[in-house]
């Protein structure tokens, strides 16, 4: 599944659109920015609801390729700016993040959420 | 970055800093101390502070540290014409000592916390060993500035190489500049992709450097971040001023947070972070003391894989 998959399916909607429109390799949820860090795969996508700039360089630092925001969770200016810096994708969905991560999982392809 | 921005006055003045705050207090404190034994008179503390120059002397049984007799109680028992008293009379003797494998980062944390103007040293016996003043701590900037400057002279002499890993960097943390915290590790990032280190090298590198940053900005009263890069490996030390860990154990184990609300809000706090930078580090340290600070140092090797694909 690619990155632009994920623009068009209905559920989510894509609020930073600076990225490179790679394959997502795997998916990862959480709201522990240490966990991501520790945990999340390189070109993963990661399920959340911390909507800030902390997500982002976290994400960037871990190798997540996008980023989804679940509960409609409001992603601030500073935010979307810094994901368009480092070329993450950045989407909203009114789901939460139990249902997001296994419409996800079903979308990866057989590579269910690692 | 440029060979140049790291050759910047502002932060070589930081690696300076960097460097000092490296040292550890045993190299730096005066190893000849004048002590008196508890039966001593004020009037023998006397005869060795003026021989000596001194403004304290500790006071000590059987090599272990009982008090301290300042020049202060040293006036006040020769205002009341009682130098033929014991020490034990005028001394304090609730004295702060300071171990001498500790940190020098830990000893000017405790100039800055107590008004004291030395600390007596001690081994790991409890037994004294030294004393440090804060001449002791000018002289060691002094020699270690004339070292940072023979080093700077000879880099700009050999300027290094373009796609060179030789590299070393100081950032200063504020506490809860979560603004700010990330933006090192960021840095070191890029410098390494740049230079083509293999990905898993820099992700490792990347999250110790990242773990370590957000604990300075969210767990500590600020402090600073190194990366000292060559070749076989990268180097990241982190020095905070306080408030130190009462369990470095429990600190250790993963879920383990003292983090406030407002930190968890930002998304950390989760208890992973020193667990984080240990694992994927290939050489660990970490000291602490409450009320002086934090030290920890992760080193990972650039020169092969590990075997431990989890890392």
């Amino acid at each position: 599944m690619k990155i632009s998959d994920l623009a068009s399916m209905e559920q989510f909607t894509c609020l930073q659109e600076k990225y490179e429109d790679i394959e997502i390799e795997a998916g990862y949820t959480s709201d522990l920015l240490s966990d991501v860090m520790g945990n999340a795969a390189e070109n993963s996508v990661l399920i959340t609801i911390q909507a800030h700039k902390n997500t982002v360089a976290v994400s960037s630092l871990a190798g997540v390729a996008a980023i989804i925001i679940c509960n409609n969770r409001i992603a601030p200016e500073d935010m979307l700016a810094a994901s368009a810096e480092e070329g993450i994708a950045v989407f909203q969905t009114s789901e939460n993040q139990f249902k997001t991560s296994a419409l996800v999982a079903r979308h990866l392809d057989g590579r269910a959420a690692e | 970055m440029s060979p140049e921005e790291n050759r910047q006055p502002l932060q070589s003045s930081l690696r300076v800093q960097e460097l000092l705050y490296g040292l550890r207090i045993s190299e730096v404190m005066t190893n000849k101390v004048f002590a008196v034994s508890k039966n001593c008179t004020m009037r023998d503390v006397r005869v060795i502070m003026r021989n000596n120059e001194i403004s304290g002397v500790p006071v000590v049984d059987s090599k272990r540290v009982v008090g301290i007799v300042t020049m202060n109680d040293l006036m006040n028992a020769l205002e009341e014409g009682r130098l033929d008293d014991c020490v034990v009379s005028w001394m304090s003797g609730e004295v702060q000592t300071l171990a001498e494998d500790m940190p020098l980062s830990f000893a000017i944390s405790a100039f800055g916390k107590f008004s004291f103007r030395q600390f007596p040293v001690v081994n790991k016996a409890n037994e004294l060993t030294g004393i440090l003043t804060f001449r002791n701590i000018n002289h060691a900037l002094i020699r270690e500035l004339s070292r940072q400057l023979r080093e700077m002279e000879q880099q700009n002499e050999n300027p290094p190489e373009p796609d060179s890993l030789q590299f070393t960097k100081v950032y200063q943390l504020a506490r809860y500049d979560f603004e700010n915290g990330g933006k090192a590790s960021s840095a070191i990032k890029k410098f390494l992709k740049l230079r083509r280190v293999p990905p898993k090298l820099v992700r490792r590198v990347a999250v110790a450097g990242y773990e370590l940053e957000i604990n300075l900005v969210a767990h500590s009263i600020g402090g600073m971040l190194s990366f000292d890069i060559n070749d076989e490996r990268v180097k990241i030390s982190s020095h905070d001023r306080g408030p130190g860990i009462e369990n470095v154990d429990d600190a250790l184990t993963e879920g383990f947070s003292t983090a406030n609300e407002w930190i968890r809000s930002q998304g950390f706090g989760a208890g992973m972070g020193l667990p984080n930078v240990k694992r994927v580090s290939d050489e660990f340290a970490i000291e602490s003391a409450v009320g002086m600070g934090t030290m920890v140092q992760a080193v990972i090797y650039l020169t092969q894989e590990k075997d431990d694909e989890n890392k």
